[in-house]
């Protein structure tokens, strides 16, 4: 059984963390990183070429991570594989000891770096998810057939954007999703507790039960914020953590101090993560360090997390 | 109707590289409504082709250029006419309809582009993908297989930013449009059920039709 998954039943703070495979055939740093989140997290999430960048595939790194002791979450996107392609990873997954998967649609294309390549989106995150739900319920394939031995049994999960217009739409893609199978949901990048609140609130009024991850991002800079909140969809930084990330960078010039913008979003990260876990707002939470797995640690120290 | 688009001149007359005597067959349906098959385009397309020093020795508009026998019974004013190749200013299902009708290399001159509305004249959009298993039952009637980037039949992706879609912010994201569509309609509850995925076993091509079976010739 999942390790994510006993920790969500149990009741348990669960952690998850998030790393990309390279751009490249050298996994070294993502093998080096894992040694670190090793004990520290529940499951790394594994991403699927996110913002439709070409990276080595995340069944490869999923592999890797599992050799090294670690429980990778397979992210599964539409946007490459037809459902046939989507089972054949999930099976081989399967045989890898693989079990925990996170459904989603995909970003497009055209806004990453392959833009010719022919968006597939045979299956959305909810079809993904509805086709592994039926594979599981019946031992059969996506075209009826049965599997030899039987399906895998998994713990599939999915994503959902917390501040969005208008919110009744996400809600109901969130009820979808969970109907359809999603037994844990991590949410897009969330930044203040009342945007948290104002959605798990619709939850709630909505009766849909199931856990929810907070997505927590470490800000690195007033720049990444900002280019964040204009250009990714359902991100919401608020300009007060701005305001506080700008002051660092001049308080860090006046000293001739580097990295203090970077030190200030991990600490208002942890101080986040306190926050839901002694408030119990969420089930857990998801960290997308962007590039900068080695923080998750610190952040989750300063937090006062352990598994 | 079938929205069309002027091929750049220069890629025609790379395809027409080596032939000195040309005929034009264009269309008098979609294609003239498009500005891009009709008599004033048959016009230009021929004065165009002698200033590049072809000799245009015959020109056609059949008026429909899908239409297999009607396209085959003007093409006979073509017959005699020495044409080394053939000009098409209509659709792709028109430049082959022609191609069909005759042993001479046929030429596109337009793109091909989607099927789509006419807004008012020289303003069209795109409104189905002829997907063969309409949903528009289901979406208030906006197709989510079109107007969505990603044709997603059960929601929106994250990817909206104020509305728009992350692929192109000219476009509206369907799914809020089919949302505020369907509270409109007074059929919100439809958005709360869960499809079943879209199959695509039926989505083989080409596709035939034939309303004549069983039936007498």
């Amino acid at each position: 059984m999942s390790q994510l998954q006993r920790a969500l039943e149990s009741g348990r703070f669960a952690v998850t963390a998030e790393m990309a495979p390279p751009k490249g055939y050298d996994f070294s740093r993502q093998i080096a990183v894992s040694g670190l989140l090793k004990g520290k997290v529940h499951s790394v999430n594994v991403t699927d070429m996110q913002s439709a960048c070409l990276k080595a595939s995340s069944l490869g790194l999923c592999i890797h991570l599992k050799q090294a002791g670690l429980e990778p979450i397979l992210q599964i996107t539409g946007r490459d594989r037809s459902r046939m392609a989507i089972l054949a990873d999930v099976l081989s997954a399967a045989s890898f000891g693989i079990d925990t998967v996170l459904a989603l649609t995909g970003d497009h294309p055209v806004v990453g770096d392959c833009k010719d390549s022919k968006p597939v989106y045979d299956l959305d995150s909810v079809g993904i998810l509805q086709m592994l739900s039926d594979m599981e319920a019946t031992g059969c394939d996506c075209g009826g057939n049965p599997l030899e031995g039987g399906a895998p049994a998994l713990f599939k999960g999915a994503s959902v954007t917390p501040v969005y217009d208008p919110l009744p739409l996400q809600i109901n893609k969130l009820r979808q999703k969970v109907e359809a199978g999603a037994r844990y949901i991590q949410t897009q990048g969330v930044f203040d507790r009342e945007s948290l609140c104002r959605f798990l609130e619709e939850v709630d009024r909505a009766g849909i039960q199931v856990p929810i991850m907070a997505g927590i991002i470490p800000l690195k800079s007033a720049g990444m914020a900002r280019f964040m909140n204009e250009n990714v969809p359902g991100i919401a930084v608020p300009e007060e953590m701005i305001a506080r990330l700008d002051a660092a960078a001049a308080e860090g010039k006046a000293q001739g101090v580097k990295g203090l913008p970077a030190r200030l979003g991990m600490e208002m990260a942890a101080e986040f993560i306190a926050r839901i876990k002694e408030e119990k707002l969420c089930a857990g939470v998801h960290i997308m360090a962007i590039g900068a797995e080695q923080n998750v640690p610190v952040i989750l120290e300063q937090a006062g997390i352990s598994l | 109707m079938i929205i069309t688009q002027k091929k750049p001149a220069e890629e025609l007359l790379a395809m027409l590289a080596g032939v000195r005597k040309v005929a034009l067959v264009g269309c008098g349906n979609c294609a003239a409504a498009c500005q891009t098959g009709g008599e004033k385009e048959l016009e230009e397309m021929k004065q165009f082709l002698e200033e590049q020093g072809f000799e245009v020795v015959g020109s056609i508009l059949p008026d429909e250029c899908c239409h297999k026998l009607l396209v085959k019974r003007d093409l006979r004013a073509l017959k005699d006419c020495g044409a080394e190749a053939v000009v098409g200013l209509s659709c792709g299902d028109g430049v082959q309809t022609v191609a069909d009708n005759l042993q001479l290399p046929v030429y596109p001159a337009n793109n091909t582009m989607f099927l789509g509305q006419v807004e008012r004249v020289g303003i069209f959009h795109e409104y189905c993908r002829m997907c063969g298993d309409c949903v528009l039952g289901e979406t208030g009637g906006i197709c989510p297989i079109t107007k969505c980037a990603k044709s997603l039949v059960n929601g929106p992706c994250g990817g909206q930013k104020n509305g728009k879609c992350e692929v192109c912010p000219d476009n509206d994201c369907a799914w809020i449009l089919i949302y505020n569509r369907l509270q409109a309609i007074g059929q919100a509850d439809k958005l709360g059920r869960t499809r079943k995925t879209k199959g695509y076993a039926g989505a083989y091509y080409p596709k035939h039709l034939n309303l004549r079976e069983g039936k007498k010739a």
